[in-house]
This record gives structure tokens, sequence and C-alpha cells, in this order.
């Protein structure tokens, strides 16, 4: 439903976006990730218009953003709920009131304000607070207001810039697990821009890579984790320590295989001994998935390689 | 000596009062062409905000004295006289109110800009942003801002008896330092002083109930 084609965007001189061509579907939750100054907050700005971009086609449901103007610019924002890394709650105005906003705004009637904020409030978990002021409220309370006041209007698109960025661990979960409910329950689709990779493993089914306004990966998430490429991993900062010699072999774990016992199994039916020198395991999109390095003696290199062929696992010499 | 401090009390009263409440509503007006006009303003024109800000300026530095002796003219096609009370308000409003237009831009920029930003997000018109959101925000500094507007024209208003305005400045000139009447001088001060401390303390109180 976002169709982005040849996106391009100056500031100045300055490319921040250079060339970017991706497809958002209805339903998704999408994850765009980069170090600070990537692009990716500029990338979602321009999903809703906040931004605009120099060259390139975006569009959402088939309406191209750059040609709507002022007022259909407007209408289409009601469409697409957005949350932001400092909340951006109105300090003077009640959890109700916050919430209440754009209704207020688009000339909604009382009672049909009243009864969707109630709605929206018990859905994030913060009834009781409706007539507490943001002061009063925690960091992952403030944002659980601004998401209820994000889904008034009925968005099918919510973004959502940083919205864990300013938040501790368990809080960032709970807000993501709020986000995943949001999207399984009503549909709708999220497109969100982070630094944290472990808010992408965890809620991400799809992920785009922004460095420096370049897209550098754009995969199914567990993908992108699951086999990364050089730019991949040097962006993730990891780098394998393994013995010099031997021949190492790292095996990929999908997540179908990951509990399978392929590494006892192969020690037995082979009747080797391997060392295993590196390793990781994680949960991304509750499954369990990861990658193995095993170190061999080079003679019996194309008796491994062939067993492990014979078993269709995803493998390669380092 | 009531029968002097009394009328110039009332005086002092309203000239300030009259002329903070018109500063304040030309100030406002002024703030928000600055706020939507300034650079990465809703409607940035560089241009006229440029002109205005020039225009700010300049009457700002004009030591109030003269601006009296130079808006005679205008005083006069406006009320028809160019001295006494209320021809005092006109020079005492336009000497606040670029005063108070550059406090209450100063209190419109303080606005968090991401809420800005939200309300954007969720179609929310220029004009709504300006009154249902930033002015909502911006509140309490106003508050503050017309507190010390009202006390500064008070200030200003002990001027007004150059043009025979009258006031509680007046009769200490007058009482107190021409004919050496020390008792009334130093009652036009006590009166001033609990003047302004109610002010501000009325300032304060609405303030605090704002401010959340």
């Amino acid at each position: 439903m976002i169709t982005i084609e040849n996106l391009n965007k100056y500031y100045g001189d300055v490319k921040v976006l250079n060339d970017i061509s991706i497809d958002i579907k209805k339903g998704e939750m999408f994850a765009i990730v980069g170090h600070s100054g990537a692009g990716k907050s500029t990338l979602l700005r321009c999903i809703n218009g906040l931004e605009d971009y120099s060259e390139g086609s975006l569009k959402v449901n088939n309406k191209e953003i750059k040609s709507l103007n002022k007022q259909q610019l407007r209408e289409f924002r009601k469409n697409i709920g957005m949350i932001f890394q400092h909340f951006s709650l109105i300090q003077r105005k009640t959890v109700f009131e916050n919430v209440a906003l754009p209704m207020q705004l688009w000339g909604y009637k009382k009672e049909d304000i009243s009864k969707k904020v109630k709605d929206l409030l018990s859905l994030v978990g913060l009834e009781q607070k409706m007539n507490a002021y943001p002061s009063q409220l925690s960091g992952g309370q403030k944002q659980r207001v601004a998401i209820a006041r994000a889904l008034t209007l009925d968005p099918e698109v919510l973004l959502s810039d940083e919205a864990t960025s300013a938040l501790d661990p368990n809080t960032t979960t709970s807000i993501l697990n709020l986000l995943k409910e949001i999207n399984e329950k009503l549909n709708i689709t999220i497109v969100l821009v982070t630094h944290e990779m472990e808010v992408v493993k965890q809620i991400a089914q799809k992920a785009l890579l922004l460095e420096h306004g370049n897209i550098i990966g754009f995969d199914d998430t567990e993908e992108l984790f699951l086999k990364p490429d050089e730019k991949m991993k040097d962006f993730l900062g990891e780098t394998e320590v393994v013995p010099n010699d031997g021949v190492n072999i790292k095996l990929y774990f999908p997540k179908d295989n990951a509990y399978q016992s392929f590494i006892t199994k192969m020690a037995r039916e082979l009747d080797m001994d391997f060392n295993i020198v590196w390793g990781k395991l994680e949960e991304i999109n509750s499954h369990i998935v990861g990658n193995m390095v095993i170190n061999i003696d080079s003679k019996n290199k194309k008796i491994v390689t062939n067993y492990i062929k014979e078993h269709d696992i995803v493998w390669e010499v380092l | 000596m009531v029968d002097i401090l009394l009328p110039a009390l009332g005086e002092t009263v309203y000239m300030s009062f009259v002329s903070t409440f018109l500063a304040v509503v030309i100030g406002f007006l002024l703030a928000i062409v600055l706020i939507l006009t300034s650079k990465g303003g809703l409607r940035e024109n560089l241009k006229v905000y440029a002109i205005l800000d020039v225009v700010i300026n300049t009457l700002r530095s004009f030591p109030f004295i003269i601006l009296m002796i130079v808006l005679f003219p205008l005083t006069k096609f406006l009320i028809g006289k160019s001295i006494g009370t209320t021809a005092a308000i006109i020079p005492l409003t336009i000497g606040a109110a670029p005063f108070i237009a550059r406090l209450i831009e100063s209190a419109f920029k303080e606005v968090d800009k991401g809420v800005i930003e939200a309300a954007k997000s969720f179609g929310a018109s220029d004009s709504q942003i300006i009154f249902k959101v930033m002015l909502v925000e911006a509140l309490p500094s106003i508050i503050s801002a017309i507190t010390l507007t009202l006390i500064t024209v008070i200030g200003f208003s002990a001027m007004a008896g150059a043009v025979g305005g009258g006031g509680l400045g007046d009769v200490a000139i007058k009482y107190g330092y021409y004919r050496f009447q020390t008792d009334t001088m130093i009652y036009t001060v006590i009166i001033l002083i609990a003047l302004v401390q109610a002010c501000q303390s009325a300032g304060d109180y609405l303030y605090k109930i704002t401010k959340k």
C-alpha cells in the first residue's frame, strides 16, 4: 500500500536519501533501521508529507504525496497516525483531552469522541489515568497516550519515529507488544524507525537498512539477521573470532531448524568430533534463528560438506 | 490628601489596564505574524518577518517620553485631543505593544516543536495549530508576559503626567517634588508598591493554576 520508487532527497547540496525503492504491504510490520543521520526519520516523514522529497515517487494507496495540495494533505494525514520519540503530548491537556484533540479538530460529535477515547485508552491500558496530566505519567504511559491519540482517526498506517528510544528495555518491550497487538487486532500497517536492532528483531517482519541515505539491506527480518552480508555485519558490528587452523564451517539455522539436533546427529553419524568455536541463537519475530561455526580438520572437509549438503542446511566456509 | 490620591489611583489603573489590554491585543496579532513568517514557521516569509522585526525594534528604542510627543498627531486623530488621561492611552499602548509582541513571540517559540509536528501529523490546519495547540501550551508564559507588561506600563504611566494624563506618578511629581510635600510622595510610592505587588501576585497565581 506504500510504494516508494527511486526517491531522492536533498538538503541543499547534500543528498540525504539516495534512490530509495521499497514496497510496504498492507498489514505489514516494517522497520527502517539505521544509525543516527542515516536518513531514516526523513524517509518516514516523507510518507505523511511532513518532509517533501526532491525526486522520485511515493504513493500511499496509489496517491502520489507530492501532488496533494495543502487541504488534501491534511485530509490524507487522517489516514496516517504517528508517534514520536519524545511523545509530543500537550502538557496542559489531560490524557483524555490529548487523545480527543484530533477528533475535536476534525469536528466529531462529543459523544463519539468520548466513546472512542475511552475505548482507545482501555486498549492501551490507561483508562484510570484519563484525567491525569502528562507530567504525572511515566515515559511508557506517555507513549501509550500518544499511541491512543494516533489511532483516534482510524488510520490505516501508523508511523513510529524512534518511539521506544527514550524508554528502558522493559518498557520498550511492553510498548512493542502493544504495537504488535495493534498491528494484529486492527490490521494497521506499522512503519517504525529505530536504531535499536533489538526492536527490529522483536517485532519487524521486514526491514530496510539505511546508511548515509543508501539502502544497504532490504529483506525479511529473519533473512537479514540469519545470513547477514558483509555490509550488514559491518552495520551490526559483528565479527566472528575463529581459529586459524583447520576449516571453519558456518551453519545457519533458519526458524524450522533451530531446534533440530543437527550438530550432534552429524557427529554421531559421521563418528567425528567437532569443535564449536562460535555461535549465536536469537529470537527474531518469536522464532529462534541462529548460526554456529564448527572447526574441523582439513582432511575431513569433503565428508562434512557432503553430509551438510544432503541435509539441506545453509552453510558457508569461512 | 485622599481626594488627591484616590482619583490619581483611578487614573493610573485606568490608563495602565486599558493600554495593557490594547497592547496585548495588538502584540498578540504581531506575535502571530512573527511566528508564522519566521524561519521554519508555518507560513515562512522572511521579508515580512524582517520588516516587522525592524518596526518592532524601532518602536522599542524610543524613550517613552519622546514617543508620547512623536505620537501627538496620531493621538489627536484617534481621540480628538492630545492631552488628558485617555489621550495617554495611545502612546502607552504603542509603547507596550512591541514589547509584549516580543514576549509572546518567545512564549510561542518555547512550544515543543514535536507537539507542533504531532498536530500536523493528525491533519491540524495552521490556525488550529496556533490557537488549539501553541496558544494552549504557551498560555502560562503569556500570562507571565502580560503581568510583566502591565507592571512596566504602570511605570510608564507615571510619565503620562507630562501630557496631562494625571495618575499617581503625576501626583508624586507635582505635590511631592515641586511642592515638597514629602508625605504625599511617600503615600503615592506606597500605593504604587502595593499596586505592583498586587498585579504580580495575581499574575503569579494565574501562572500557577494554568501551568500543568
